[in-house]
């Protein structure tokens, strides 16, 4: 049987030899050798698509910087990830994604922007939020001229539509995840893709359907992937709106899904005798951290499912 | 895949448009995806925008989620997703039409025709329920009619759809031409000094018959190639030194060759004609002017790289080139110049036209290849690269329309003759777009190395009564030089080691009226508008230049405040942005900020 052995790439990662696996990527390559790169848009679970930029490193001999997490090791590459220019790209990435969108629930974009000292408040305050379908009906190419004493965000009106998950794209920063995972990357039910151009670009459905109209089928993968709390478990939206969300009075159980043969991992996170979020872990060899609609829902919202479901006609 | 697509009805023109779009679907699922844009054009052409019912028809009949061709369709500037009245007007408020009185043309529009339909106007043409209106405008970055400077483009939608882009233009003539009573064709004012290579042909061959162009030496090239065989050919090309004319100034024979030792099959050759660089408007003369001779350049691009597929990506805003490449593709196959015996010689080679639709991202190689693929124009990642990994996944030779021109000299007449002027660096002829306040502006031919205020002069020099105040050099996203720095030569060689580009040709002159603050804000907002919106850098630091530059044109801040916000945003989408539109957005303002351009009141 013939074996598919990969050859040893070495690279240099700021001045010292790192060796990989051909195919690996810079982020492979400068975690193996202990020096922690931010990352935004990347998942392990997902095809990278490299769009934050937040994990750039210089490269010798290279006119721009180039993208860790996508950018394959190749021999003889003199990488450097702590220069000037990386630590510039890093803060700048880091502030204007702080000064349009509303980054709060990320921790690690918190962590990110104390080492790179980011100050998205250089861009100046921010403008008013924009009433419920101004940014929807942007035309490519166009835009209203301001003065520009006021920094524009995206800030938006939540999308309510389902009992299930809200959709709060005031906290989008577009990293194509949730849909890589409706789509190839997990559920192939493509009810999501992103739309408009430009700063107007968003994730959509269809002439901006309701969940329940679209293709959706309520897996709650784009809401498992989501790295900025824009989407998220109804229950948690609304404990947060009320004041009673408190990550202190949580836990976290591991258990498997009973509702199929699948098996796949759960993770429970549980407040006050509730369940407020259900998760998979992305290194799961069964799940890849995506389930399906009773894996993600099932626990907390038989009934509540049961009519979001649009066959249903009880 | 099950779609769930949504039950609006299609009208019965608007199937009947989609069908004649789509008309061979026994093809794989990825070319039938690869109909979508011309799908979505149908739809705009024939009614005017793209209706909810519409474009689930299309989504039904090629099999695309509706999400995905939703995000298609909103990509593009050309395509309306609300109705919008069948006559309308795109009027240039571009950099080379702004100084030349485009903010008083678009004022006098509004006047007669009401509020833009899109952005910089709140107002919204559709918001008058009821009232369906016979026409609207909204402004439109450049049009690849500068020379011609105001410019617009009026589309008209129907059985029998009309498009006409003009220059020169007045409200009286939009509204003339929104009644469908185009101005007449006018053929664009060309020139040259040294050997006539590239521009021929133009004004002397009839562009619309083959057998003018064959009498006018058309052919003589296609014909050496073949005698060459491929490796002849590739040989020729590298000889000559020749380096792209889109841009990036890449070596043409390298990249021909690392497509020809592709194993992978097919291999293509893509044209890329999208051509939307502010001040640029010399592809859209050869395409015009000489479309037989892109045909010609293509099909031995195709034989020197294995290629049987060639497209030809044209820009959506040029109805006079469509048509006229359009009918040329039709004559060269019916003449057996293209199809599977081209010139009697056993060579399997044909090419499809594919329109872009308003989005000057699109004339990024891989925004392309997504483009013509029916996904959203968005650049990928590189590497890999074209010749490895292009159109459909496959090797491509993706080359700028004046550039495969360029091939047709070279191959009929060696690379020596070609080298015979231009400097040893950058040997031949090229072409540059001169517009702004000059005497003659148009399309100028002359050799490699000849000097700014030389090619200039040959334009008949500034504006009687005028001085220079600055020239954009190479576009957009180029730089601005000085009066000072007319005797810099024209190389490629000597622009770099001047700090600046020759871009794509481009020459605009600015007299000492012309309102630079304003001129540089407009750049930094056509770079907003075209950012594709896929990376941070581009995305959010685009608007963050523009915002800045508003500041100071308003007078709510000065240059000295903005300079380090402006340099770190130039920094950060020069070296972290994902292609080159977001890492040269800040060049052209930089540079003008370097010459103390910014400081000027005028
Ligand atoms: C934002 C952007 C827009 C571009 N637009 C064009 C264009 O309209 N026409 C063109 O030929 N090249 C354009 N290019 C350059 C192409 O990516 C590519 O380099 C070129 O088509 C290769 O052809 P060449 O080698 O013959 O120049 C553009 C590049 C960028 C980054
Ligand atoms: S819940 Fe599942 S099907 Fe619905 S949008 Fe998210 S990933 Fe797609
Ligand atoms: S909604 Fe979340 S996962 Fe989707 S693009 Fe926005 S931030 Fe990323
Ligand atoms: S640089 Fe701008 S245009 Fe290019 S990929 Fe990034 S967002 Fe898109
Ligand atoms: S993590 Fe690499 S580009 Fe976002
Ligand atoms: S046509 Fe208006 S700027 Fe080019």
């Amino acid at each position: 049987m013939k074996h598919d052995v990969k050859r040893d790439v070495t690279v240099t990662i700021d001045g010292k030899p790192v060796t990989v696996k051909e195919g690996a990527t810079l982020l492979d390559a400068c975690k193996s050798h202990g020096v922690d790169t931010p990352t935004l848009c990347w998942a392990e679970n997902l095809t990278p698509v490299n769009a934050c930029r937040v994990c750039v490193v210089e490269l010798e001999g290279a006119r721009v910087l180039a993208p860790a997490c996508s950018r394959k090791a190749e021999a003889g590459m003199v990488v450097k990830t702590d220069s000037p220019r990386v630590r510039l790209s890093r803060k700048l990435v880091l502030e204007l994604l702080g000064s349009s969108v509303d980054m709060s629930l990320s921790s690690a974009f918190a962590d990110y922007s104390k080492r790179y000292a980011a100050e998205p408040a250089r861009f100046g305050k921010k403008l008013a939020p924009s009433a419920a379908g101004v940014r929807e009906s942007a035309h490519p190419g166009h835009h209203t001229v301001l003065d520009g004493t006021r920094a524009e965000t995206v800030a938006q009106p939540t999308k309510v539509d389902n009992e299930l998950f809200v959709r709060d794209y005031d906290k989008c920063m577009l990293c194509y995840k949730c849909v890589e995972a409706c789509g190839t990357d997990a559920q192939n039910t493509f009810a999501i893709a992103v739309a408009g151009r430009g700063f107007d670009a968003r994730i959509a459905t269809e002439h901006e359907a309701t969940l329940p109209d679209s293709a959706c089928v309520f897996c709650g993968n784009c809401v498992g992937v989501c790295p900025t709390g824009a989407l998220m478990f109804k229950v948690e939206h609304d404990l947060r709106k009320s004041g009673e969300w408190d990550e202190k009075k949580q836990t976290e159980t591991d258990t498997i899904c009973p509702y199929c043969g699948v098996g796949c991992v759960l993770t429970l996170r549980v407040q006050d005798n509730a369940i407020v979020r259900v998760t998979s872990p992305s290194d799961s060899t069964v799940t890849g951290g995506h389930l399906c609609v009773k894996g993600r829902f099932g626990f907390t919202f038989v009934e509540e499912n049961r009519r979001a479901d649009r066959g249903g006609s009880d | 895949m099950d779609l769930r697509i949504p039950k609006d009805e299609a009208t019965d023109a608007e199937r009947s448009a989609v069908d004649a779009a789509t008309a061979d679907l026994n093809v794989d699922a990825k070319a039938r995806r690869a109909l979508l844009l011309p799908a979505l054009h149908a739809l705009q052409s024939r009614v005017g925008w793209v209706s909810k019912g519409g474009l689930y028809y299309i989504c039904s009949r090629l099999g695309v989620p509706p999400a995905e061709a939703f995000g298609v369709a909103s990509f593009y500037a050309l395509l309306a997703l609300t109705e919008r009245p069948r006559a309308f007007a795109h009027v240039c408020d571009d950099i080379a039409c702004l100084a030349k009185g485009a903010d008083d043309l678009c004022r006098e529009v509004e006047a007669r025709l009401g509020p833009a339909a899109h952005g910089h106007q709140k107002a919204d043409a559709h918001s008058q329920k009821g009232k369906a209106k016979a026409s609207g405008w909204a402004r439109s970055p450049c049009l690849g009619l500068c020379e011609r400077a105001p410019a617009a483009l009026v589309t008209i939608a129907g059985d029998k759809p009309a498009d006409c882009a003009f220059g020169a233009a007045t409200a009286a003539k939009i509204e003339a031409a929104l009644r469908g009573k185009p101005p007449a064709i006018e053929e664009a004012y060309v020139a040259s000094e040294g050997p006539r290579r590239l521009l021929a042909r133009i004004g002397v061959a009839d562009p619309k018959s083959l057998a003018s162009y064959r009498a006018n030496g058309g052919y003589t090239a296609l014909k050496r190639a073949l005698e060459l065989g491929a490796a002849g050919t590739l040989r020729a090309v590298n000889d000559s030194k020749l380096v792209g004319r889109g841009g990036a100034a890449f070596p043409t024979g390298r990249k021909w060759e690392a497509v020809a030792r592709e194993a992978a099959r097919p291999h293509y050759v893509v044209c890329n004609a999208d051509e939307s660089e502010p001040g640029t408007f010399k592809d859209r003369v050869l395409l015009e002017g000489d479309p037989f001779a892109v045909i010609e350049s293509m099909t031995i691009a195709g034989l020197a790289t294995g290629s049987e597929h060639g497209y030809l990506y044209l820009r959506g805003e040029y109805p006079l080139a469509q048509a006229r490449l359009e009918n040329a593709i039709q004559l060269a196959r019916s003449h057996g110049m293209l199809g599977d015996n081209v010139m009697g010689k056993g060579l399997k080679f044909d090419i499809e036209l594919r329109r872009g639709a308003g989005a000057y991202i699109c004339g990024e190689e891989t925004a392309l290849f997504n483009s013509i693929e029916g996904l959203r124009g968005e650049p990928r990642n590189k590497p890999p690269y074209p010749a490895q990994f292009g159109l459909f996944g496959k090797p491509t030779a993706v080359n700028n329309v004046e550039t495969l021109v360029a091939v047709l000299d070279i191959v009929r007449d060696g690379a020596a003759q070609y080298a015979s002027v231009g400097t040893s660096d950058s040997p031949g002829t090229k072409l540059f777009c001169v517009s702004g306040s000059i005497v003659r502006p148009g399309v100028y031919e002359v050799p490699f190395g000849t000097e700014l205020g030389a090619l200039i002069k040959l334009a008949g020099g500034i504006t009687p009564g005028r001085k220079i105040q600055t020239i954009l050099l190479g576009g957009a996203a180029g730089s601005f030089v000085t009066p000072e720095q007319l005797d810099l030569p024209l190389s490629f060689e000597a622009t770099r080691k001047a700090g600046a580009t020759l871009g794509s040709g481009v020459v605009l002159v600015f007299d000492e009226t012309a309102p630079i603050q304003e001129i540089l804000r407009r750049i930094a907002a056509f770079f907003r508008d075209e950012s594709c919106g896929q990376c941070v850098p581009c995305r959010v630091g685009t608007v963050r230049q523009e915002e800045l530059l508003s500041r100071i044109c308003g007078g709510k801040s000065t240059l000295r405040i903005e300079l380090p916000l402006l340099k770190d945003l130039g920094a950060a989408m020069r070296d972290a942005s994902i292609c080159g539109l977001g890492q040269t957005a800040s060049t052209a303002i930089e540079s003008a900020v370097a010459l103390g351009l910014m400081e000027r009141k005028t």
